[in-house]
């Protein structure tokens, strides 16, 4: 699994990374969280607001700032 | 129009993005209506009872005397923080339910494929509904150029969303009434359309950083959220958690320098170089406020205060625009994707604009 939060290193982005960082070690799924802060490598993912969280290359949540709980909602296995 | 379907980046087989919150049920909206009145009305109650209570706190439990410069000072502080604070939460949450059906991405597919005129008046107006940080100011950018919106139209909304700042617009108007606020709000939409149908105008497209125009994309899609009456509701709360919970220290620091501005500075001091005779205040304040940078809920008590000792309304709302349009941070973000000589056209054209506005309202009022 991989877990990338993608922002320009404001505020928000630093606490999506610690919401999912907490999430990340609640589920115990023992991978680092990446940090994408790069304007164009943010672009590849075609998303128009930050900070987002991507899970496995695709875009799970943007313009928001998560709950550790809502995080680990959305790394949940999907049916 | 037909509204594109949702395109997804990655094949349909795998997950699909964050599933909708089932639709809710009738006697949780009930309940949501229920506990919406009864908040609505305590903050009535509250909003009732601040001048009395600030004015027995100030004159009778202090004991200060009411035409004294700390009374003056006191009174002052401890009417305006309630009753800014409880004004905030109130049009923050109603912002919030109306952000709710707004999106960037939303926006986006709105614009895509206006012409330049009307898609700068769109934009302008767009750019007060739609959820916008200064932060995401450069994939939102890139967002717009890259499905072919022109750049002229795309200035107009980066101009129009930190500019015409709802919460300033309704400060505006519960303190100063409704001219004041219309006056806002007519004049700074038309510094973002004209500024932006301007710079469109000087064809600056080659001082945008090349690799932006490398990933063009032909369609503009947006995804439907749907959340229903209670989950609106919840996304006015979640705005009024996060925004209030932010700018609050601006708040008070702004309407203790309010404070101290309407005890301790006398009257009509600011009218010889804040007043309306002085032309060169109105660029004067503009250039000041240019570099400086606060929140729209913060400005405004120093507004009022500059106000009540004399200063020209022009030339305070000159003053303001500056602070909140035009910002050093997002001028550092925007150079990412922007040069150095399209940036000092933007802020130029804009100034001249906000210098225009101060004069008016100088000369009219």
């Amino acid at each position: 699994m991989r877990i990338q939060v993608l922002g320009t290193g404001c505020a928000k982005c630093k606490q999506l990374t610690a919401a999912t960082e907490q999430a990340v070690a609640e589920l115990a799924l023992g991978v680092a969280v990446e940090k994408v802060e790069d304007v164009r490598e943010i672009m590849k993912f075609r998303v128009m607001s930050t900070p987002a969280l991507v899970v496995d290359g695709q875009v799970r949540s943007a313009g928001k700032v998560l709950s550790p709980a809502a995080v680990k909602a959305l790394l949940q296995p999907q049916p | 129009m037909p509204l594109p379907v949702v395109e997804s980046p990655a094949p349909a087989c795998c997950a699909p993005p964050p599933a909708p919150p089932p639709a809710a049920a009738p006697g949780r909206t009930g309940r949501t209506a229920l506990l919406l009145a009864v908040g609505l009305g305590t903050w009535a109650a509250a909003y009732a009872a601040i001048q009395p209570v600030s004015e027995w706190l100030s004159f009778r439990a202090l004991g200060l005397a009411p035409a004294s410069r700390l009374g003056q000072s006191v009174a002052f502080f401890l009417f305006d923080t309630p009753k800014v604070l409880l004004l905030l939460a109130l049009i923050v949450f109603a912002v919030g339910i109306v952000r709710s059906f707004f999106t960037a991405e939303r926006t986006r597919a709105i614009l895509a494929g206006k012409r330049e005129s009307v898609g700068n008046v769109l934009a302008a107006l767009l750019g007060i509904v739609t959820p916008f940080c200064s932060c995401s100011a450069v994939p939102l950018f890139i967002g717009f150029v890259e499905v072919g919106i022109p750049l002229g139209v795309t200035l107009s909304f980066l101009v129009s969303a930190p500019m015409v700042n709802e919460i300033a617009l309704v400060m505006l108007f519960g303190m100063f009434g409704w001219k004041v606020a219309a006056l806002y709000l007519a004049t700074g939409l038309s510094i973002a359309i004209v500024s932006g149908f301007v710079l469109g105008r000087l064809k600056l497209e080659r001082f945008v950083e090349p690799w932006v125009y490398e990933s063009m994309q032909a369609e503009a899609t947006f995804q439907k959220e749907r959340l229903g009456f209670t989950g609106r509701v919840q996304k006015g709360l979640e705005a009024v958690r996060e925004i209030v919970g932010k700018v609050w220290p601006w708040v008070l620091a702004g309407i203790a320098i309010g404070a101290g501005i309407h005890g301790y500075v006398p009257e009509g001091l600011l009218v010889s170089f804040m007043g309306k005779s002085a032309w060169w205040s109105v660029p004067l304040a503009v250039i000041i406020g240019v570099p400086m940078y606060s929140n729209a809920a913060g400005i405004i008590p120093v507004v009022e205060a500059l106000l009540g000792k004399g200063a020209a309304l022009g030339t305070v709302l000159a003053f303001m625009m500056a602070v909140i349009a035009l910002s050093l941070p997002e001028m550092i973000i925007l150079r990412k994707v922007l040069k150095p000589r399209l940036i000092a056209v933007f802020v130029g054209v804009v100034a001249t604009g906000i210098m225009l506005v101060g004069w008016l309202f100088n000369a009219v009022l």
